[in-house]
């Protein structure tokens, strides 16, 4: 890593991509998206601002949440018309 | 150096005129100098523009307070400033008027005159009501005073005027062949 | 090489069309307008391929420019005054960046009372920002600045923006003769730009982020300080490569005119440098020793340059078209502050002038160059002089 204005890059950024800021530390409500209620329509993952959901090539399979960049918006959760993402307070969760 | 000032009103093709014989005398080898006094722009306010030309550099950039000969695009301006402020003795002051030189009164200086109005008129420059005269004026300018060859400006009017390339070449011409000059 | 007599603002417009700047992004303010209106016809007609941005204000000019500049385009843009000075903001973004932009400012007197006539207040208040800054005084060193800008400014040591300033009226819309060289020696003398770091989707980076007072913000500044003044290196070196090629120069940072046994030089920028050369040979004619010393690069500071005009002359009067109320003018204050540390204490006055586009004539000079000469021998009389200043009050 950096250690002073001598190994800096000139322009002020990031070696890394924001792969390596860890955002899920922000987050107080955790979304829990239910497989069974999911009808795969993506909808959640086009709203995501963080591009904290995946989907597969296929197509096929329900949605994957990553947790490590999810901060915990809801939006998810708001926009999904089957009500298949519940946010759940990370504290209580066991 | 030769300094030469234009008066005239909004629309009437004044700062083009003083850019029109810049290029003139460009093409004969001078250095030369053209610019406005720059107002808020409208139809028919009096505007001033200068042209400076010289056989080497020019560099003085501020306005032209005492030139050499004055251009004036509109009699009526006569009344409303005073157009001769500065004139040299020996400097030409060239008049848009259907009067003949001898006909001015109470303006110094080597007194020409040239209808440029009926010249543009003729030629289909602007309207009737609001001819643009700047081509006619050079014209005269030329005959006038002889700082510059007619070619040179026809050809710069060829080359650089925004409109009606052809009209502007046959006004100037024609401006250069009835200009009035007092005292001949 | 083609001569022809065009405006200063026409200047500008060659030059960027000659430096093949790829994206404009501008908005339109007195008088400026022309520079933009004669770039998009050039792009309307094809002559030049460039991306043309309508923005909504100058602020979202920069913005553009910046951003355009982040993905690896040579970008440009014009403006003046309240224009400028909108853009501030931007102004300090685009060097934080390390965006060598370069822009055309028309400078311009800011309101109120309204005036669109000659001042530098605009750009002067931009001093901070870390752009170059280059005073024109004629519309042939407009079009050449333009294109030495982009190779001082994407050189890897420097990237940083870079604006050129043209009095307005005295340069924006007067026409003087130029020489337009020919795109094969452009293309030569200024390579494509291709800047260290750019927005690239196959090499995604974190562009402008936070940095926290431990990390690096301080860190970040400094090398731009490194950069500015490795930039006073490079402006020499380019405008040496540029004479070789098109075989002119506009004097390098501080553009001295008969300075070199002179004990009275004036300090001046922009379109009265040119005025004053004529009086500063009116002078040397009557055998007075009186030279001009024209800051043609306020930022970087001339400092080094200012430094040796101290070793020689005994007055140094600085002529500011700006003032920074509560310290005299902002070229005066440098030069002075320049001075201190060093050994050579000419006496320096600050004369205040041409504010608002008055018109600075020979006779405006030589009232200032007769005060200057008085000073060698009773000393400074005043430390700040407003001239030609109208006092009224009987």
């Amino acid at each position: 890593m950096f250690k002073g204005y001598k190994d800096l890059p000139v322009v002020p950024m990031t070696w890394d991509t924001t792969m390596v800021n860890m955002t899920g530390g922000w987050r107080t409500y955790k979304p829990i998206l239910d497989p069974e209620k999911c009808n795969k329509c993506y909808i959640c993952w086009k709203f995501c601002p963080e591009a904290a959901i995946d989907v597969d090539d296929e197509l096929k399979e329900v949605p994957i949440i990553d947790y490590d960049h999810c901060k915990g918006c809801a939006i998810c959760a708001n926009e999904c018309p089957k009500e298949a993402i519940e946010m759940v307070d990370e504290s209580i969760e066991d | 150096m030769i300094e030469i000032r234009f008066h005239g009103r909004g629309g009437q093709g004044a700062v083009v005129a003083s850019n029109l014989l810049a290029m003139a005398a460009f093409r004969e080898g001078k250095d030369v100098q053209a610019f406005p006094y720059f107002g808020v722009e409208r139809r028919g306010a009096p505007v001033t523009a200068f042209t400076k030309i010289d056989d080497r550099p020019v560099r003085i950039k501020s306005m032209i307070y005492e030139p050499d000969h004055v251009i004036v695009m509109d009699s009526s301006l006569l009344k409303a400033v005073d157009v001769t402020q500065g004139l040299k003795n020996e400097g030409v002051i060239l008049i848009n008027t259907d009067k003949k030189p001898g006909d001015i009164q109470g303006v110094k200086g080597k007194i020409a005159t040239v209808d440029a109005t009926a010249i543009a008129v003729k030629h289909g420059l602007g309207s009737k009501e609001a001819p643009i005269v700047n081509t006619a004026i050079l014209g005269a300018f030329a005959k006038a005073t002889g700082i510059v060859k007619i070619e040179s400006l026809v050809e710069s009017i060829l080359d650089s005027a925004p409109a009606k390339k052809n009209e502007n070449a046959k006004a100037a011409k024609e401006a250069y062949e009835n200009v009035l000059i007092g005292g001949e | 090489m083609v001569k022809k007599v065009i405006t200063g603002n026409y200047a500008s417009s060659y030059g960027a069309k000659l430096a093949k700047a790829q994206v404009i992004a501008a908005y339109p303010i007195t008088p400026q307008t022309s520079v933009v209106e004669k770039i998009a016809e050039f792009v309307a007609s094809g002559e030049m391929e460039a991306q043309y941005i309508k923005v909504e204000s100058e602020h979202s000019a920069m913005a553009a420019c910046i951003t355009a500049s982040q993905t690896g385009a040579r970008t440009f843009t014009a403006t003046s005054a309240h224009g400028l000075t909108l853009m501030h903001e931007m102004l300090i973004w685009a060097s934080g960046a390390r965006t060598p932009v370069v822009m055309t400012n028309v400078n311009r007197a800011m309101a109120p009372p309204w005036s669109v006539w000659a001042d530098h207040l605009d750009s002067v208040a931009q001093r901070d920002t870390g752009w170059i800054q280059y005073y024109c005084e004629s519309n042939q060193e407009v079009l050449d600045t333009i294109i030495m800008a982009y190779k001082v400014g994407e050189s890897r040591d420097v990237l940083l923006p870079s604006f050129l300033t043209l009095d307005a009226f005295y340069l924006s819309h007067t026409y003087e003769t130029v020489d337009i060289p020919e795109q094969d020696e452009v293309d030569e003398f200024l390579p494509r730009f291709d800047p260290p770091y750019k927005f690239d989707v196959e090499d995604p980076h974190l562009f402008g982020s936070l940095s926290f007072p431990h990390q690096f913000y301080m860190e970040w500044r400094y090398q731009i300080s490194l950069s500015m003044a490795k930039a006073r290196e490079k402006i020499l070196e380019i405008e040496a490569e540029f004479k070789k090629t098109f075989g002119r120069s506009h004097g390098g940072l501080l553009d001295e005119y008969r300075c070199d046994d002179a004990e009275v030089v004036l300090i001046a920028a922009g379109t009265m440098a040119s005025t004053i050369r004529e009086v500063i040979d009116q002078y040397r004619d009557n055998g007075e020793k009186v030279g001009l010393a024209r800051l043609r690069v306020f930022r970087p500071f001339p400092v080094n340059e200012v430094r040796e005009l101290a070793k020689r002359a005994k007055v140094i009067g600085v002529l500011d078209r700006s003032y920074s109320f509560g310290y005299g003018g902002a070229f005066f204050a440098e030069t002075a502050g320049a001075l201190y540390n060093s050994p050579d204490e000419p006496v320096i006055k600050n004369y205040v002038v041409g504010i608002g586009g008055r018109d600075v004539t020979p006779s405006t000079v030589s009232g200032i160059l007769d005060n200057a000469l008085s000073l060698k021998e009773k000393g400074l009389d005043r430390e700040i002089e407003w001239i030609e200043l109208k006092e009224g009050g009987d």
